[in-house]
């Protein structure tokens, strides 16, 4: 009987309890032991047990002239990235909102890089990257243009990895668009239409500006993924030729199981989470601005 | 009603846990970690005679080279590991693996069947850890036929190695090709590097930036740059033996391991008349190629199970497997199996002979031996990509030599290996 009171009264935080310690023991507890963990010098290569250092580890880490470089990269690719999908994605999403014979077809056809696994994207990418007997050097030269070297070369890699993501990553913002564009109201459109206004006039000023928050929230998804992204630039080059494709997230990795330097590890990952921190809020910021 | 329910459930969980502990107890049972290596798979193919002979069960699991590191490294890291037996890569993870007390001395083991030089990297002190598994050594691989044709001999010096290689590069076929990815291609350097005059390090000192170690950076970077593949910066061997498998490449200087699967009818389209193996030439000073102890096997420190772990160490790297095993040519590191005519007689006579030079003049190491050889190599692999995309004249080499060799002597620094 007093166990049945005590129940009823705690209900309310009975039922959300294991959610809530799901979350905490998956998620919060390692985001804090990574925090922990930047401010020691816990280095296996070493053999001696970790000390607290304070920010030593980031004096350390922030100085490397290739920590700055991969912190500029990962912006890059990111900015690169989204831009080009967000563009594609939008105007794939106008296209396919339109009746057009073909248009089931089409939409499946999009769906397919998507569920592609990114580990094996890169591997099939770089069969085609391949500067000897790859396919894009045989299209190339077919067409008596000069081979390319793609990911084999430190001025052409990111490239040639933005240009895996594009492909990969475009669908999802034209799906995300396109169920954006589904839920307008056609009233607006059809008044513009009405008074003579021409269909890139409705686009422009009518569309554009309607499913605008539903762009940014798919940009704001893309972006926090594009700035983690790992499997396919760990798969294509790993971080190579040299350290042309290294983006925080593989630095990370490399501080950690190829170098073992856990305490300079946790500092890059510590940055990485601020930088996807602060991008998210501003683009919610900016989000909400576009609603009001 | 509940409560009868409620003690039924507790009886048939103990019942269960003693089930359990009983069973456990009755089950000699062990885990082992091996590399996606031929030994790796020769072992694990031999393992249900080792199950039926000694009443032991193995759980075996294969992975690649670096995952099994990285596995190996966050298991005893977190001392949670039931690893009771792995392969592990002495020149690479040896030191870090013994500063963290993961490797168990093997006192009772019979070490006499190795060489010295050999037994140099399986030991710290006046312990040993490792049982060495695996040699291999730097050879040059060519094409008889590509050879032949242009009345070429097989190359023995680096100037030889110049003119057949500018003599056989066309814009089908690359004349020469080693590896240029960065920290893959360290280990493949090193034996220029030797038959220049230099040293990666010297007493646990960073001296790669010596002129020696600069002008065998150079030649590498120029015959990489200019008579090999397009793209050879992306190219460990992975790349590499595709390219000389497919008839595009007519010299490869690589690892010795690598033989049974170019001339392998499976897995080539060049016959294995076309495929040949020679001494790595010799250098401005002296011809002295790597031959390393790639692989050996150790017990985990962590290790609950040690008379059963040390039991299996022992069939594992016994003489009867080294001599199967070098009848697939992997080429083991036991002295006895060199030495066994009937096994020799097998064995494919390029390795037999690449094999002889090697022990006779080769250096044991293949990298810098130091704890955080991973990072020492991107460093120096920085170095060999400047070097072959400018085909060896990058007027900055010298510097970022100096470079670099101050940021390996930190880390010595950093691990307390500087000067040791």
């Amino acid at each position: 009987m007093i166990r049945s009171s005590f129940t009823d009264r705690h209900l309310h935080w009975l039922f959300p309890l294991p959610a809530v310690l799901f979350v905490a023991l998956l998620m919060v507890f390692p985001v804090l032991y990574t925090f922990v963990l930047s401010f020691s010098n816990w280095n296996l290569t070493s053999g001696q047990p970790a000390d607290f250092v304070g920010l030593r580890s980031y004096a350390r880490v922030l100085a490397e002239p290739r920590f700055l470089h991969a912190l500029g990269r990962t912006i890059a690719f990111t900015i690169a990235a989204v831009a080009i999908e967000g563009l594609l994605g939008v105007a794939a999403a106008l296209v396919l909102n339109r009746a057009f014979v073909g248009k089931s077809v089409a939409k499946l056809l999009l769906l397919l890089p998507l569920v592609a696994t990114p580990v094996a994207v890169g591997i099939v990418f770089n069969l085609f990257y391949d500067p000897t007997i790859g396919f894009f050097n045989f299209v190339l030269t077919s067409f008596g243009l000069p081979p390319g070297l793609w990911v084999s070369h430190q001025k052409t890699v990111l490239a040639s990895l933005v240009l895996v993501d594009v492909w990969q990553w475009t669908p999802m913002i034209t799906l995300i668009v396109l169920a954006g564009l589904a839920g307008l109201s056609e009233e607006p459109v059809e008044a513009a239409r009405i008074d003579g206004a021409s269909e890139w006039q409705i686009i422009r000023l009518i569309t554009l500006p309607m499913v605008l928050p539903v762009v940014l929230t798919a940009l704001i998804l893309r972006l926090i993924d594009a700035l983690k992204t790992f499997d396919i630039i760990f798969a294509m080059t790993g971080g190579g030729p040299g350290y042309a494709s290294e983006t925080l997230n593989i630095m990370g990795f490399k501080y950690s199981f190829e170098y073992f330097r856990m305490g300079q590890s946790a500092v890059i990952l510590v940055v990485l989470f601020l930088v996807v921190f602060s991008c998210s809020m501003a683009i919610m910021k900016l989000r909400s601005a576009t609603e009001q | 009603m509940s409560q009868v329910v409620r003690k039924a459930l507790v009886a048939v969980c103990a019942l269960g846990f003693a089930a359990g502990g009983i069973a456990h107890a009755q089950t000699k049972e062990i885990r082992v970690l091996l590399a996606n290596h031929p030994y790796g798979e020769l072992l694990k193919a031999a393992i249900p005679e080792f199950e039926s002979a000694s009443g032991i069960k193995v759980n075996a699991e294969s992975l690649q080279e670096s995952q099994l590191t990285t596995k190996l490294t966050t298991e005893f890291a977190t001392s949670s590991s039931s690893v009771d037996v792995f392969m592990t890569r002495p020149l690479q993870e040896g030191k870090m693996f013994y500063k963290n007390g993961w490797y168990e001395p093997l006192a009772t083991y019979d070490f006499s069947d190795y060489p010295k030089n050999v037994m140099s990297v399986a030991s710290f002190g006046p312990r040993t850890y490792i049982v060495p598994l695996v040699t291999e050594w730097q050879v040059l691989y060519y094409r008889k036929d590509l050879l032949a044709a242009a009345g070429l001999k097989v190359p023995a010096n680096f100037d030889e190695l110049e003119a057949a290689a500018k003599k056989l590069n066309s814009d089908a076929v690359a004349g020469f090709a080693s590896r240029g990815k960065g920290a893959a291609a360290v280990t493949q350097l090193s034996s220029y590097v030797y038959n220049f005059g230099g040293l990666y390090l010297d007493k646990g000192v960073a001296v790669f930036d010596s002129k020696a170690a600069v002008d065998a950076t150079r030649f590498y970077g120029r015959m990489n740059g200019t008579y090999g593949p397009k793209g050879v910066t992306s190219m460990s061997w992975e790349n590499v033996m595709p390219l000389f498998q497919a008839g595009k490449v007519a010299m490869w200087t690589d690892a010795s391991v690598f033989l049974g699967q170019i001339i392998d009818p499976s897995k080539t389209q060049l016959g294995a008349d076309k495929v040949g193996i020679a001494n790595f030439p010799a250098g401005p000073k002296t011809n002295s190629p790597f031959i390393v102890t790639s692989w050996g096997m150790a017990v985990a420190k962590q290790s609950k199970k040690k008379d059963l772990a040390l039991q299996f160490l022992a069939w594992a790297t016994s003489k009867e497997l080294a001599a199967k095993a070098m009848l697939s040519n992997i080429t083991m590191a036991r002295t006895s199996v060199w030495e066994d005519k009937a096994v020799l007689a097998k064995v494919n006579p390029g390795l037999v002979e690449t094999r002889a030079f090697a022990a006779r003049n080769g250096y044991p190491l293949d990298r810098p031996y130091m704890s955080a050889v991973g990072e020492a190599r991107d460093l120096i692999g920085e170095l060999i990509i400047e070097s072959i995309n400018t085909r060896g004249t990058s007027p900055n080499l010298e510097k970022m030599a100096k470079e670099r060799v101050a940021k390996v002597n930190e880390l010595l620094q950093d691990t307390g290996e500087y000067g040791r």
